[in-house]
């Protein structure tokens, strides 16, 4: 049962900070949630409980498979936060603080959803919460950034209710009573009407893609990413998105036990390579670091799917994926959220020569790039690496030149664009603000951590974590 | 059963396209919140007064899709002082015909989808796909806010309509899903849109154009 | 089929004479709404007769054409009038697929009049002539998907049968339709204001600026015969006439069409022009009733 409580801790943390009366300690209750949480998460990934049948939340597979890393990379955001609040001291905390929480305890119950209505109301419900925290900055351009987030979200949030409704409309069909638990919508298998799976397949891959940022539905991603605050960059980016993903491996599942496990395969590796594309011509073209960083997200988000579309090993490697993917993205968010302090600016056009204003964090940004351009021994290489070798088992050569094609040209865009800004000479017009600038221990050392913990798991990757992929991938892919 | 409900969704139907058709965004906000009202009636007559999650899932759906989030509309309206026009991107001739072949094709769609005999008589897929499509058309192709919430809404209300077909077989959870969406995205909306009125002093999301390629 | 002799110039006649009462109707009713007295009902049968004692005046550039045209519309109307079933009674030509030379019919009157209207070289009545023939474009979609679902409907294509039975569910939305078809194809308002003078904003009345004695009077009563083929179209779409006995059929098909002109009188009292961007609109609305009622003929077809 104690699986709840990272749900519950979070909230109550939520409302905590909500009616928690001191802006400057406020942001204490951040570190110390996400520690309980840690030690919760990565107790219950050492010692899995089972789940009762017909349960709607449960820590099973998956959510073991997964959810250790969200609350891993919040509890090191949660340092990071504490010492960004203090440098933002300015601006009242109140409802960062609460809002950040609760989308903690919103993650950990998206991920133990076992229940088609429950995981969307998480989502939703994640996604409002979102809305105040892409606006933290109250700058001009992070209400653009929020009213497209709001505009492109709610109506994904719509398609993917739409398409819930169908699955749920196809068991009906087929003769189930109701019950809308995963266990239970793939129990009834064959039983379910081909046409309606069909439908709510296609409109859940676009509800919940758009969720995750696949291409074309990947509009507010940059803008969001662009314009909130780096840790919130890291949360959508490693936190929601992952969400999503699982919710698209759960409905895959149910689309497979249906019968259509190859149209679902299919357009998986379609919408992967076509999201891995536009974000490879992207990252070409951006003039702006941050959201340079939101076009690598979509580009991994489309590793993701075709690792899912490819097949049981295809999906471990995705697994695998979506741990370093979180963690060096993580590390590259936060190290960004100190450039752009430094520089004043993310654009390329003004920011230069941050070697010098910021040459920490420079410094694991560059490491960060290697990383995330799937560079070994970072974590990223050896996953890619396996979805590579999944494509290339499966059959798969075209996918497999194609995704070789837009890594490289990923590779490009990226390097070119962060070099561009870690040499040069700084701008001298600007006024640098000492107490912004600083580079203190406490938001060096976060994302020095994801970064460490980004090349340990590359390096060794600790049994425990390759057994759980392996258990959450059987659940996927032959369930009982 | 059926004829009376097709009638209403057959109503529904074209007051999606008096919303794709008017100039005003008053006009547009009232076929909405006609059709918010047509919405709530129909659960009482699919299912009938049986229980009291369906008439509380029909009165709230009255009271809020009909009333409540037209009325904030209209005081977000008058606190903005926005003009009444709509100021299409897609002109209204384009407007209509897009939602006349999207309901067409709604149509022509909903007849590959098998249903259960006790829905088979109904218009409730068309409609909502129609109103789906209708909501789409407003999202993309009307400049400002306000219209392009009402746009959202009218696709909300598709999906509502479509949710009427498991209204009987699961828990009205799904359904309160639905308005918890509604009242929620509707109140932060708002809050956004006076933040918008704020930092532009317009309700114009043309001039959201600052970030981008 | 073709009826005797007799039977079709009785009907020739009987269109011939009672259209021109259709105008004089209409101002009746806008006069009375109005409280006004206003012209005599056969106020339209001294124009033709004075018109055609009147000699035409031609301009030097206008070939031919300027003649033919309205003659050429003319008889192209009769000839769909003649096409037109009347109720029991049935058409005097009918053959499979004659509504579609009906819709030829109606599509090159509208040419011979644009023809005439084009040929006297002047500015004004080329822009009639291109509103008209604008708006005919959405007026004719909307009439041929009219005619379509009455044909989904009753399974032919030929206009007696097909407009025998009444249509069903889709009958509001098709009378609706056809209604503003009706005032767009004779040029009523909100469409065009026949009463106006003002040569900007007019479509119908500035083609025929420059038309003076007979081919006045024949584009006049062609206008006039073209009101009464609408209004019996739309009240036997509407209303299942074919099937009655003789006499009632003859009572409710006056009746019908009377509605129809009061309707347009009214109309044309209780609404003002429409804004010249917003026409399209209203076609479009048009064509979208007709497409819907032809949906519904459709889907009540298979289900």
């Amino acid at each position: 049962m104690n699986s709840l409580l990272l749900v519950f801790v979070p909230l109550l943390g939520a409302v905590l900070a909500a009616f928690w009366p001191d802006n400057r300690s406020r942001p204490l209750l951040l570190p110390a949630v996400g520690l309980f949480h840690v030690a919760v998460a990565f107790g219950l990934l050492l010692t899995p409980v089972d789940i009762p049948p017909g349960a709607w939340i449960g820590y099973d597979s998956l959510a073991r498979a997964v959810l250790p890393v969200v609350s891993l990379l919040f509890l090191l955001c949660a340092f990071y936060g504490v010492a960004y609040l203090r440098i933002r001291s300015e601006r009242p905390n109140r409802a960062f603080v609460a809002l950040l929480l609760a989308v903690l305890g919103l993650i950990s119950a998206g991920h133990q959803a076992c229940h088609l209505g429950l995981l969307w109301i998480t989502t939703e419900a994640i996604t409002l919460m979102v809305v105040p925290l892409i606006h933290f900055n109250g700058t001009a351009r992070a209400i653009e950034a929020t009213w497209k987030f709001l505009l492109v979200g709610g109506t994904g949030i719509a398609l993917s209710l739409l398409g819930s409704f169908c699955l749920g409309y196809a068991s009906i069909y087929g003769g189930g009573q109701g019950d809308l638990t995963f266990t239970a919508l793939i129990a009834q298998g064959a039983g379910l009407s081909r046409p309606w799976v069909l439908t709510a397949w296609v409109l859940l891959l676009i509800g919940y893609g758009t969720k995750m940022g696949l291409a074309p539905m990947h509009t507010w991603k940059p803008d969001a990413y662009g314009e909130a605050p780096g840790i919130i960059g890291a949360m959508l980016a490693c936190g929601v998105t992952t969400v999503a993903f699982t919710a698209i491996l759960r409905v895959r599942a149910v689309v497979t036990a249906a019968g259509e496990g190859r149209v679902a395969d299919h357009s998986l590796l379609a919408i992967g390579l076509f999201s891995m594309a536009v974000a490879a011509l992207f990252l070409l073209g951006t003039r702006d670091f941050k959201r340079m960083l939101a076009y690598s997200s979509i580009e991994q988000m489309g590793i993701l799917c075709l690792g899912a579309g490819l097949g049981a090993t295809g999906a471990w490697a995705a697994l695998f994926h979506v741990w370093s993917n979180s963690l060096t993205k993580g590390a590259l968010f936060l190290c960004a959220g100190n450039m752009r302090r430094a520089a004043g600016t993310s654009a390329v056009d003004q920011a230069s020569g941050l070697a010098r204003l910021a040459p920490r964090s420079s410094a694991m940004f560059v490491a960060g790039v290697f990383a995330a351009t799937a560079c070994p021994p970072f974590a990223p290489f050896f996953s890619e690496l396996r979805v590579l070798r999944a494509a290339f088992a499966t059959g798969h050569i075209g996918t497999a030149t194609i995704f070789l094609g837009c890594l490289l040209l990923a590779f490009f865009g990226i390097t070119r664009l962060a070099f561009a800004v870690v040499d040069g000479r700084p701008r001298s017009a600007r006024k640098t603000d000492r107490k912004r600038l600083a580079e203190t221990a406490g938001v060096i050392i976060p994302p020095l951590m994801l970064l460490g913990l980004s090349l340990w798991l590359g390096l060794a990757t600790p049994t425990f974590l390759t057994s759980a992929w392996t258990a959450a991938v059987a659940q996927i892919f032959s369930p009982k | 059963m059926s004829e009376p409900l097709n009638l209403l969704i057959g109503l529904a139907m074209g007051l999606n396209l008096l919303a794709l058709g008017s100039s005003r965004l008053l006009a547009v906000i009232r076929a909405m919140s006609v059709q918010g009202m047509v919405l709530g009636v129909m659960p009482l007559m699919i299912v009938g007064l049986s229980g009291w999650n369906v008439l509380f899932v029909a009165v709230m759906t009255v009271v809020i899709k009909g009333f409540f989030i037209p009325g904030l509309l209209r005081r977000a309206m008058r606190a903005a002082r926005i003009t009444r026009e709509v100021e299409p991107i897609i002109d209204f001739v384009p407007s209509l015909l897009l939602g006349a072949g999207g309901t067409v094709a709604a149509v022509a769609l909903a007849r590959v989808l098998p249903l259960l005999p006790e829905h088979a008589g109904t218009l409730l897929v068309p409609g909502a796909l129609a109103s789906v499509l209708t909501g789409f058309v407003l999202l993309i192709g009307r400049a400002k806010a306000i219209s392009q919430v009402c746009g959202y809404l009218i696709l909300e209300n598709g999906i509502y309509l479509f949710g009427l077909l498991l209204l009987e077989a699961t828990p009205v959870l799904v359904e309160f899903g639905v308005l918890l969406d509604l009242t929620v995205g509707i109140f932060v909306t708002g809050i956004i849109m006076d933040r918008i009125q704020r930092a532009f002093d317009s309700l114009d999301t043309r001039k959201l154009t600052v970030l981008r390629e | 089929m073709i009826a005797g002799g007799g039977a079709l110039i009785f009907r020739l006649v009987l269109w011939l004479m009672l259209a021109p009462l259709l105008p004089g109707i209409i101002n009746k009713v806008k006069a009375w709404v109005a409280g006004r007295r206003g012209p005599p009902v056969l106020q339209l049968y001294y124009d033709l007769a004075r018109l055609w004692q009147k000699s035409v005046v031609m301009s030097a550039l206008a070939s031919p054409g300027f003649i033919i045209g309205p003659a050429v519309a003319w008889v192209a109307l009769t000839g769909a009038a003649l096409l037109l079933p009347l109720g029991p009674a049935g058409a005097l030509f009918s053959f499979r697929g004659d509504f579609l030379l009906m819709i030829y019919l109606l599509a090159l009157s509208r040419f011979g009049t644009a023809w005439a209207a084009l040929e006297t070289g002047s500015a004004f009545e080329g822009m009639g002539a291109a509103r008209e023939v604008s708006y005919a474009v959405l007026t004719e979609a909307a009439v041929i998907t009219a005619i379509l679902s009455l044909s989904v409907h009753s399974g032919s294509t030929s206009l007696a049968t097909m407009l025998a039975p009444s249509v069903g569910a889709g009958v509001v939305l098709l009378a609706a339709g056809l209604f503003i078809v009706l005032l767009a194809e004779n040029c009523r308002v909100p469409f065009d204001d026949p009463n106006t003078h003002l040569e900007l904003t007019m479509v119908h009345e500035a083609m025929v600026l420059d038309h003076s004695g007979p081919p006045l009077a024949v584009i006049l009563h062609g206008a006039s015969m073209k009101l009464l083929f609408f209004a019996l179209l739309l009240t036997e779409a509407v209303l299942p006439v074919g099937n009655l006995a003789p006499m009632p059929a003859a009572g409710i098909l006056v009746a019908g069409v009377l509605a129809v002109t009061v309707g347009v009188g009214l109309v044309e009292s209780l609404l003002a022009r429409l804004a010249f961007r917003r026409v399209p609109l209203l076609l479009t609305t048009a064509f979208i009733l007709c497409l819907f009622a032809l949906l519904l003929a459709w889907k009540g077809g298979a289900a």
